[in-house]
């Protein structure tokens, strides 16, 4: 028994098959439960009023914008060591969802940044960096769409994710040395984890819980359905033949 | 090798080369930029380091991919890739031209543009430095894009989409050493960080763009 | 309902654009899969029927 078992399509749509709906229900508890508990019975922060629930789904959407790359970096480099069709097919399905966590990391960050800040957008370290992630996913899909023929497409995004993942880290550093070039360190930025009472922190586990096993079950899904989309282009080439 | 070079090069600044295209791009967004901003001296001389950066960087945009499209329309990239020297030598031999015909006109014109600018005096020393180290890496990373695109028909508009993120670290680095040498601080550090960016494309890069041909040309 | 004070907008503004943002993605993921499932079906279907 080993997770190379999973390589196979055949192997990965049963016991996929067989998952998905159990993470999805259990992704779906998880989420409510957090979110109900984040926004309805958690008490307003003394400095930042009823704006703290915001963290329970602005740190989750930043967790998973960063570990979306991270497991699309893994599984691009399985397909280019091992060539298993199944690893890049789940890189490419995980693509649109961690743009999506990206956006929601920004745009919550600059829903809550405007009362807090008085300013929608800042050019924090933090804030920058995400930007540039969200800059990074966007060639990733967008080369995804232009390669025609899939297997170049899997090797040539794969590569850019490699090289994309090494630049994506010098910018993080860059941009960090640059802001601080300018003003001095980090002045808005809040270093959440410092300051989060327990009451915030039960919650924020439950919603991050959450976000992991969305992320895992929409990944599944996605992935069995590029699955699908290679056969049937398979099928589509051989009826040609024949 | 030097062979290769050569015909880059002649290939390069013969007539419809696009020799002196980024050149000419990079003087008009220069012109443009007063008149978005405004021609008052203190304002030019503030932004002067970061706009010719910016500007020397989307010039350099403007030429990539030129560097392999004409050589695989006419099936020389294909003799290239077979030929009896290493593909990620090729590769490297192209950068190399791209930044003789591209990144060293732009830092040789950068300081006259600096005039029009109203740069300060300190500033040309260092931002004509900066962009000598940061050129190369503008030349690689851009072959690796050029490569990732080769084998598409319309690539330009997607090669820019993946170039300029990659081109971040180096437009950082670049201008605040450009930036602080203008302002009479001390640029060490981002030169430092500058050449450290060049140094490690130029050492990785070219083999990743070659395995990317390889792929492109199966 | 929960009192939010006078960050109401804020608080609900946020959460409306994740919501929002999330079910578009399980929506546009879930049409997805079952547009790439009914295709391979009928494209099995008639395969097997001819060869």
């Amino acid at each position: 028994m080993s997770i190379w078992e999973y390589a196979n399509p055949k192997k990965f749509m049963q016991t996929s098959s067989w998952a998905l709906p159990w993470v999805t229900g259990l992704a779906v508890l998880t989420l409510l439960t957090g979110l109900v508990w984040g926004f309805f019975f958690t008490p307003d922060d003394f400095r930042q009023g009823s704006t703290v629930k915001i963290i329970f789904i602005h740190v989750p959407s930043a967790m998973m914008a960063i570990n979306c790359w991270a497991m699309m970096l893994v599984t691009s480099l399985v397909w280019l060591i091992r060539r298993h069709h199944v690893s890049v097919l789940a890189a490419k399905a995980a693509a649109p969802i961690g743009i999506t966590m990206t956006l929601i990391a920004l745009f919550t960050g600059a829903i809550w940044g405007q009362p807090m800040w008085g300013t929608w957008w800042a050019w924090d370290p933090r804030l920058t960096s995400f930007l540039i992630l969200f800059l990074f996913y966007l060639g990733y899909i967008a080369l995804w769409e232009a390669v025609e023929d899939p297997d170049t497409a899997a090797d040539l995004t794969s590569v850019l994710c490699l090289v994309g993942s090494v630049f994506a880290l010098l910018s993080r550093y860059a941009v960090l040395f640059w802001n601080q070039g300018l003003h001095q360190g980090a002045s808005l930025s809040l270093d959440k984890e410092e300051h989060v009472a327990d009451q915030f922190a039960h919650p924020l586990w439950l919603t991050m819980a959450g976000f992991v096993l969305l992320f895992v079950a929409l990944v599944l899904l996605r992935t069995r359905t590029e699955i699908r989309a290679r056969r049937l282009r398979a099928l589509e080439a051989r009826e040609r033949m024949a | 090798m030097l062979a290769l070079l050569l015909r880059d090069l002649r290939l390069a600044t013969r007539a419809g080369g696009g020799f002196g295209l980024s050149l000419a791009f990079f003087l008009i967004v220069t012109v443009l930029v007063p008149f978005g901003v405004g021609p008052e001296g203190g304002t030019l001389a503030r932004i002067a380091p970061g706009i010719l950066w910016v500007g020397a960087l989307l010039s350099c945009l403007l030429s990539l991919d030129r560097i392999f499209a004409l050589d695989r329309e006419d099936g020389s990239l294909d003799l290239l890739a077979t030929a009896p020297i290493p593909l990620d030598g090729v590769v490297a031999v192209k950068s190399l031209a791209h930044w003789l015909t591209t990144g060293l006109p732009l830092t040789l014109a950068a300081p006259v543009l600096g005039v029009l600018l109203n740069l300060p005096q300190s500033g040309f020393l260092w931002l004509t430095l900066s962009l000598l180290l940061g050129t190369p890496a503008l030349s690689v990373i851009g072959t690796f894009g050029a490569a990732l695109t080769v084998g598409l028909k319309r690539g330009g508009l997607l090669l820019s989409l993946l170039v300029l993120p990659l081109y971040i670290p180096t437009l950082i680095f670049g201008a605040e050493a450009a930036k602080r040498g203008a302002e009479g601080l001390a640029t060490g550090t981002p030169l430092l960080m500058l050449a450290g960016i060049t140094a490690g494309t130029v050492a990785i890069l070219p083999f990743a763009a070659a395995a990317a041909i390889r792929v492109n040309l199966r | 309902m929960v009192e939010l004070g006078k960050y109401a907008g804020t608080v609900l503004g946020a959460y409306g654009v994740t919501i929002a943002l999330l079910l578009g993605l399980v929506w546009m993921t879930m049409r997805q899969g079952a547009k790439m499932r009914r295709r391979l079906e009928e494209q099995e279907r008639r395969m097997g029927r001819n060869g």
